[in-house]
């Protein structure tokens, strides 16, 4: 193998490990959108959020009285943070998201940049803007691993496997269960599923805590790789939002995929013209959007 | 406030309903016995369909009184209402395309004991079993009109609101929804239907309220039907 082809097949690989990023917020997106009908512009400041109790987890709960010497480990953090946060997420969709679902989803849009915003300044007030690193990977994960072409990051390759296993379970659960059933004929026609019987607003609850706790897991698998700080979320969610408007909302397969390859996109990008490798997605969304507005995967029934 | 008479299924009282801004209803008043067919009649934007959607909860708005079962449901959420055993055929038929005909016929929660089987249903509809796997919308128009029926007799649901069965359905198909309505009746389901064939709802049902403009015009029992069919073709302007 020249050096040409490893140099692309590492960049690729660790564009895979950003796509799986990408794939797994986008989705929480999708999944929102499908039921809430609104864009999630807090989406990002979960994902922080989810770093944010890893990291706090680890080096802040033993000051509490009954918690001494206590650390939150990586894979209790992989479980309790998404849970922390899916758990917020559900307050603020009952308490004020809720009431704008009658105003169009341009308000929905509007109170959810709003809570970013205030999300972020707090952290921005406590915390380093340039980040903290997240200390507590486990052994485990910890080296690198022979893949043949390259030696890589065992903890990239488990990030990797990780985010793919969510996103593949997420896409069972939505297109293979009952209870997907509900997610699929609520996306379509929300009352008459609940003139059905179904508790429709409960089930949005839960969806919109479902979707941002995906966020938080993603903060938690990205706080050992990226530094930990308060505008993590905010970069990250820049580029999220150019991948969905290339997949087209909607389509939980669409995010997936489009996050993917377009995190591959980016690593192929830094091989053959590094400086482009940043504004790329960007070029593709407005390729796409000229092509195709309603992006590769979206219906026309969510187009406006 | 008295007990519901014994056998009252649906009583409605000064029921106002409204979308947004629009004031749909002004204060319909209607009660249905149990195992009775009852019909709404009326031309296209009477308030037919709101009156349905309204004894379910789903307008925007809507004040007075509507007891099911003896059960005052004005302020309980749709998915409440339906849980007292209300089955709906929306006029659309709300066949869900990112399901199979299996899962639309799935769908619906059980609200009661004593719903059809899947078996039972299937040997009724030949055709849902036979496409069971294909998506919902692939069915024909007749078909999928049938599946937003068996859908609903699954749930255990007594009390069936119908719209606009037979729209658009061709003469073998509408012969087969009769056949099976009058069934449903022997079978003791409760029924409220909106539906413009009149010839179809005029050998079905026990009464007729004739809604126009958001209320309800006349009540004609079946016996009376003969003698104001002049009245009813004035308000159904044909
Ligand atoms: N979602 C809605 N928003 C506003 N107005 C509506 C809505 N649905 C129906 N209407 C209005 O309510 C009136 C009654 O409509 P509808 O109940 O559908 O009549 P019908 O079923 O008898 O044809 C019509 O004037 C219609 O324009
Ligand atoms: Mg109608």
């Amino acid at each position: 193998m020249n050096f040409f082809t490893r140099m692309v097949l590492a960049q690729m690989m660790l564009g895979l490990n950003n796509g799986a990023f990408y794939a797994i917020l986008s989705l929480g997106l999708a999944v929102i959108f499908g039921q809430l009908n609104i864009i999630n512009f807090a989406h990002g400041a979960f994902y922080m959020l989810g770093a944010f109790v890893a990291l706090l987890g680890y080096t802040s709960l033993s000051v509490l009285p009954g918690l001494a010497g206590f650390h939150m480990n990586y894979w209790e953090a992989l479980l309790i943070a998404p849970l922390v946060v899916g758990l917020l997420g559900m307050l603020i969709e009952r308490t004020m998201i809720r009431h704008l679902y009658k105003l169009g989803n341009l308000y929905g849009l509007l109170l959810t940049f709003g809570i970013a915003l205030i999300i972020q300044g707090l952290f921005t007030n406590y915390f380093n803007v340039s980040g903290t690193s997240y200390n507590a990977m486990p052994d485990i994960l910890r080296g690198t691993v022979n893949l043949g072409f390259m030696r890589f990051p065992t903890y990239r390759l488990w990030s990797i496997i990780i985010s793919l296993g969510v996103c593949l379970g997420t896409w069972l659960i939505v297109e293979r269960t009952k209870l997907g059933s509900y997610l699929r004929a609520g996306t379509e026609n929300a009352d008459l599923v609940q003139a059905f019987g179904v508790n429709v607003p409960l089930m949005i609850s839960l969806t919109y805590g479902f979707g941002v706790g995906l966020a938080a897991f993603a903060g938690v698998v990205a706080a050992p790789i990226y530094s930990v700080s308060p505008i993590m979320g905010e970069e990250m969610i820049i580029t999220v939002f150019a991948v969905v408007v290339i997949g087209g909302m909607g389509s939980i397969m669409g995010a997936i995929i489009t996050g993917l390859c377009l995190g591959m996109l980016e690593g192929l990008t830094k091989v053959i013209y590094p400086p482009a490798a940043n504004t790329v997605i960007f070029f593709m969304m407005i390729v796409v959007l000229l092509v195709k507005p309603t992006g590769l995967f979206g219906k026309d029934q969510y187009g406006e | 406030m008295a007990d519901p008479q014994d056998g009252e299924m649906v009583k409605a009282a000064d029921l106002h309903a409204h979308y947004g801004e629009s004031h749909i209803l002004h204060g319909v008043s209607l009660s249905v016995s149990r195992g009775e067919l009852i019909t709404l009649i009326g031309r296209n934007g009477s308030g037919r369909t709101t009156i349905l959607r309204s004894l379910l909860g789903l307008v925007g708005r809507r004040t007075g009184s509507v007891r099911i079962r003896g059960v005052e449901t004005i302020d309980l959420p749709p998915h409440r209402i339906a849980r007292l055993g209300v089955g709906y055929c929306p006029e659309e038929r709300g066949i869900f395309s990112r399901l199979s005909v299996e899962e639309n016929l799935m769908l619906p929660p059980v609200v009661r004991e004593g719903g059809m089987s899947v078996e039972r249903l299937y040997e009724i509809f030949p055709n849902l079993f036979e496409h069971r796997k294909a998506m919902g919308t692939r069915l024909s128009g007749g078909e999928q009109q049938m599946l937003a029926m068996a859908r609903i007799l699954r749930t255990g649901a007594q009390l069936l609101l119908l719209d606009e069965l037979t729209e658009g359905l061709a003469p073998v198909i509408v012969q087969a929804l009769k056949r099976l309505i009058r069934q449903l009746k022997q079978l003791g389901f409760t029924v409220i239907l909106v539906e413009q064939n009149f010839h179809f709802a005029a050998e079905l049902a026990d009464r007729h309220y004739v809604v126009d403009r958001g209320r309800i015009a006349e009540m004609i029992p079946k016996e009376a039907l003969a003698e104001s069919k002049d009245k009813i073709d004035a308000y159904l302007g044909v």
